[in-house]
């Protein structure tokens, strides 16, 4: 392989007028090294250092089959990439074919890929996984010298990455020079990214490319101040549209597709001038989202109202501003955001930072002064999950019959399996093998069988293309498709979660895609409308994903409050933090607050412990549970990303015995048994474990019956078999996901006993947003039995029954 | 355990918050709607798996009910099993158990539309049977008096301040009781439902199940 630029290329380079970036010559001096880590800043030519070493290959020497494996993590990102490699190496006169390969591809041209690969192969993770599960792998991949990896940084937290990376272990066996190079954007830790993307224990040297200068970025001043809760935003569309109209093309960032529905239509309902504005989500139709992307690089739009499936390196040239909408809750995530404005390199993005209420101001201003400070946060993550393992066992059981110890040897090459003790895996191969103790007698889940010659194989064939099947760790939520009633078989707009489905009757109105429709049925899994303009719709509540307000970000709003005033905050807030410290207190760095007060009929608890939503969720279903054995009758509660209110029959006076952390943590064991954030959690690693189908084949399973077998599975395994493989995996995730006790343990820990109780006499002015927040969980104990009693007394003595 | 005590035909009757109806002076536990073998029917039949264990889910309640009350006469008021080959599929483990709990005990399996046929357990097979003043059938007859029976799985919903919650449920008016499904599993029919309308009279209640027995009147 050629370490420096051949002729052909430098050529290129003068056509164009251009000159290599130093840290692209540096990749391709360095293209010899098995792995190699690049931080660049958006714009810095990333993917074509990712690829020179590549071309300079391919332009000097023949090759025949599969060159360069590119991995992004989204479909949109490899065609992209396509359109942009394909340019230059047409304009070379290089004899390379690109192709892609996602979900999105055609089953014919899956095909002929398998038997015929291009040179340079776009992918994602899950795509590459089912391609290591052929039989045929060994053949689809000789040849191979080269895995591009973009993107890494969004990869590296995730189970995608995970899976990918024992993707690789597999292609590092079938090809043992395979090269590895990870592209990453700025990160907190990029020596965790390198261990990650490196072949344990090959060293991977990391380049830095200049990270340009620092963002022009602010919040958005609107003349109305934001309402106090709610994350729609709906009072700065007049300061939206104005931002738009003075820029060539603004980027409009939410954090929920639900939240970017609404936006989208209110901001239609506002543009007078008619601009041309746009907008992706993860819900829209595959057709649809092309037909943006395409008007997007066509520069025919003036804006897109957007979510996370536009946060990574979609090249879109043209964008001047990026807005985000709500709090970032990430600063690293915030970061990349502004990045996808202005990809000149040497320019700043310029971002403006729209809080949707007012406690969302404050974190705002945080999240710009860890921006200017180059604070970004980072959770360290743990050891390689079981679950993508126990997929990973059935893929390779797929493509043939395999040899445990190999396998072992293999997955402990990444990285994040480095430490993966030989009794785990083991556990994960009986899993696979057998389904566990508790569910021992049942053929569907026994998988493998060992050979006389010791190798494991399935037991069945023919089941190797249901395993294919739920190959991917992604977990959608249950969707179902939307199409107009009148052409049926005519385009889809989009998905709505079924839950959301089952609460339509016909003649309800609801949002997607932009437009408001009328539901008219239901037939074969699919959601009949017909359009339905100008009324007022009842809201699509697609999930989206909700993040938590990281750690880092927290501790800095906590900080922020400990401020004598707030010269860059705006006199509405400024207010209303003098109020709060005036009538209650603010909340402080290293205590915790607890506000006690009666207000409409019920007694209420507000714990401001600033961990997360999902922390707070988590607090709040152990509080409850402590409340409930203390005899506190607590009814329900509602969490936010720094607070948890608790309503019950009594008041709360004392927090310590509340507050034990030794009782929350053995609260938390029992609780693992019956609650619904805990089943989510094992639906999860159960659908990726591959103990429940994700789609089974032929027919699809409806939401509502996989949520039922996998709740009743929990109940079982929880009584039965509490030390199965799964419910071991459903904790250790349950530490770190939607559970994160990680983060409520950590926050009681920093308190130790400097916990305040302020009894009052009504509610506070931070805790008035939590009565109006959504998403309240009910608590089902002695209260509920007491009003039961209550009601049915009420009612037998209305009947005249004594 | 907060048991609601009523009087049907003259004669003092307890309904368990569990689901099972105890007659004190008879000694006597009636059960209705176990559905043994749910989860096993389903998987022969081609659905999807339910893990196995809702035979000893239910039995560990009725064994609680039956410490609890010493009853020396148990009734099951039919659909016991989900069909007659449910039988076959009881696990040894749950025969024994069926068969320690039927240790010194008058057992009666009471036929139902999903189990008609005799019973290789242990116990004695009755399409119904007469103890004066009762009648314990599986369906209700219309025109029956101090009728205990089972089949609808009835449930009901009281509205408190803390929202709607809904409970499998006995129904019992003057004339009988309708006892709520005993099984894990199974799932139930709105006592609003015009079936249990036109049976119940006016005046019926409802008595909720869960951690206390509670009364109110039928939720039409």
């Amino acid at each position: 392989m050629s370490t420096a630029l051949p002729l052909i290329l430098t050529d290129w380079f003068q056509t164009k007028g251009w000159a290599p970036h130093p840290h692209q010559l540096d990749m391709l001096a360095r293209s010899h090294d098995p792995a190699l880590l690049l931080i660049a800043p958006t714009g810095g030519g990333k993917t074509l250092a990712g690829f020179l070493p590549t071309l300079a290959d391919l332009a000097t020497a023949d090759h025949t089959g599969l060159h360069t494996l590119y991995v992004s993590p989204l479909k949109a990102l490899a065609a992209d990439i396509k359109r942009n490699l394909q340019t230059p190496v047409a304009e070379m006169g290089l004899p390379i074919r690109i192709e892609d390969r996602t979900g999105d591809t055609s089953a014919h041209t899956k095909r002929r890929q398998r038997a015929d690969p291009p040179h340079i192969l776009l992918t994602t993770p899950e795509s590459l996984a089912l391609l290591t599960s052929y039989e045929d792998a060994p053949r689809i991949f000789a040849g191979l010298k080269r895995v591009v990896v973009d993107e890494i940084h969004a990869l590296a937290d995730s189970k995608r990455g995970d899976q990918l990376m024992l993707a690789l272990a597999r292609l590092q066996t079938l090809c043992p020079d395979l090269r590895r190079v990870g592209l990453s954007a700025t990160v907190d830790d990029p020596a965790a990214i390198a261990r990650f993307l490196a072949r344990h224990p090959d060293p991977c040297p990391i380049l830095t490319a200049d990270p340009g200068p620092d963002p022009d970025i602010a919040m958005l001043t609107t003349d109305q101040p934001p309402p106090w809760s709610g994350g729609g935003a709906a009072y700065a569309i007049p300061a939206v549209l104005a931002q738009v109209k003075a820029h060539n093309t603004t980027l409009i960032f939410h954090n929920t597709r639900a939240q970017a529905e609404i936006f989208f239509h209110n901001l239609w309902l506002a543009n007078e001038d008619a601009l041309p504005i746009g907008i992706h989500h993860g819900s829209l139709d595959r057709e649809q989202r092309a037909r943006v992307e395409a008007a997007m690089v066509a520069g025919q739009l003036r804006a897109i109202v957007c979510t996370g499936s536009l946060d990574l390196g979609i090249d879109w040239g043209d964008v001047d501003l990026v807005i985000q909408i709500g709090a970032p809750k990430n600063v690293k995530r915030l970061v990349q955001r502004i990045g996808r404005a202005n990809h000149r390199y040497n320019a700043p993005s310029k971002a403006l930072l729209v809080p949707a209420n007012r406690f969302e101001v404050i974190e705002c201003l945080a999240a710009l002064e860890a921006v200017k400070a180059h604070d970004l946060d980072g959770e360290p993550r743990g050891d390689g999950p079981l679950d993508v393992l126990c997929q990973q066992i059935l893929i390779t059981a797929c493509a043939g019959p395999f040899d445990a110890d190999t396998l072992y040897a293999e997955v402990t090459t990444a990285g994040a399996y480095a430490t993966l003790t030989r009794a785990d895996f083991d556990a994960c191969l009986d899993f696979i093998a057998t389904g566990g103790y508790a569910l021992r007698a049942y053929d569907r889940w026994q998988r493998l069988m060992q050979r006389p010659d010791g190798l494991w194989q399935l037991r069945d064939p023919r089941a190797a293309r249901q395993i294919r099947m739920n190959i991917g760790t992604i977990q959608d939520t249950d969707t179902l498709k939307v199409r107009f009633r009148r052409n049926r078989g005519g385009k889809p707009l989009g998905e709505i979660e079924e839950a959301f489905a089952a609460t339509l009757t016909p003649g309800d109105t609801f949002l997607i895609g932009g437009q408001i429709v009328r539901y008219e049925g239901l037939r074969e899994m699919t959601v009949e409308v017909s359009p339905d303009p100008g009324r007022k719709p009842k809201i699509a509540t697609f999930m989206g994903t909700k993040f938590a307000t990281s750690t880092q970000l927290s501790t800095r709003i906590l900080r922020m409050l400990q401020q004598e005033d707030w010269p860059d905050l705006p006199a509405h807030i400024t207010d209303w933090l003098a109020l709060q410290a005036r009538v209650s207190r603010l909340p402080e760095p290293g205590r915790l607050l607890i506000e006690s007060f009666p207000h409409d009929g019920r007694e209420h608890a507000c714990v401001y412990g600033f961990a997360g939503r999902d922390a707070q969720q988590t607090l709040g279903l152990l509080l409850t549970k402590r409340m409930e054995e203390m005899g506190l009758d607590p009814l329900g509660f509602v969490a936010t990303d720094y607070a948890t209110l608790i309503w019950g029959l009594k008041p709360l006076t004392d927090a310590r015995a509340l507050l034990d952390p030794q009782k929350l943590e053995d609260g938390l064991e029992a609780w693992f048994k019956g609650n619904a954030v805990m089943k989510r959690t094992f639906r999860a690693s159960a659908t990726i474990a591959g103990l429940i189908d994700r789609i089974s084949a032929g027919q699809r399973k409806s939401g509502r019956q996989a949520t039922f077998s996998s709740d009743i599975l929990y109940d079982t395994l929880v009584k039965y078999d509490p030390d199965h493989l799964l419910l071991k995996i459903t904790r250790t995730e349950a530490m770190r996901g939607l559970v994160d006790f990680g983060r409520v343990r950590e926050m009681l820990e920093r308190v130790g006993d400097r916990i305040d109780v302020i009894r009052l006499s009504r509610l506070t002015p931070f805790s008035a947003p939590l009565f109006l927040e959504m998403g309240r969980v009910p608590v089902e104990g002695m209260a509920r039995e007491r009003l039961m009693a209550e009601a049915a007394e009420e009612l037998m003595r209305e009947a005249g029954f004594s | 355990m907060v048991h609601h005590a009523f009087t049907l035909a003259g004669e003092t009757l307890h309904a368990l918050p569990s689901g099972a109806l105890h007659w004190p002076a008879q000694g006597l536990l009636a059960v209705s709607d176990l559905h043994f073998g749910k989860s096993e029917r389903r998987v022969r039949r081609g659905g999807m798996a339910l893990p196995p264990y809702e035979v000893q889910d239910t039995l560990t309640r009725l064994q609680a009910d039956l410490d609890a009350t010493r009853a020396t006469t148990v009734i099951c008021l039919g659909d016991s099993f989900d069909d007659l080959a449910a039988q076959d599929g009881l696990t040894d483990d749950a025969r024994l158990w069926i068969a320690r709990l039927q240790a010194g005990r008058r057992w009666i399996w009471a036929e139902g539309n999903h189990d008609p046929g005799p019973v290789d357990l242990g116990g004695t097979h009755l399409a119904e049977l007469r103890l004066p003043p009762l009648t314990f059938r599986h369906i209700a007859d219309p025109a029956g008096q101090g009728e205990i029976s089972g089949h609808y799985h009835p449930k009901a919903q009281i509205r408190t301040r803390a929202g709607t919650l809904s409970r499998p449920a006995f129904l019992i008016d003057a004339s009988r009781v309708i006892l709520p499904a005993y099984g894990t599993y199974t799932g139930g029919l709105r006592s609003t439902d015009a079936v249990l309308d036109a049976l119940m009279a006016p005046d019926a209640i409802a008595v909720l199940t869960g951690r206390q027995a509670v009364a109110v009147p039928m939720p039409r």
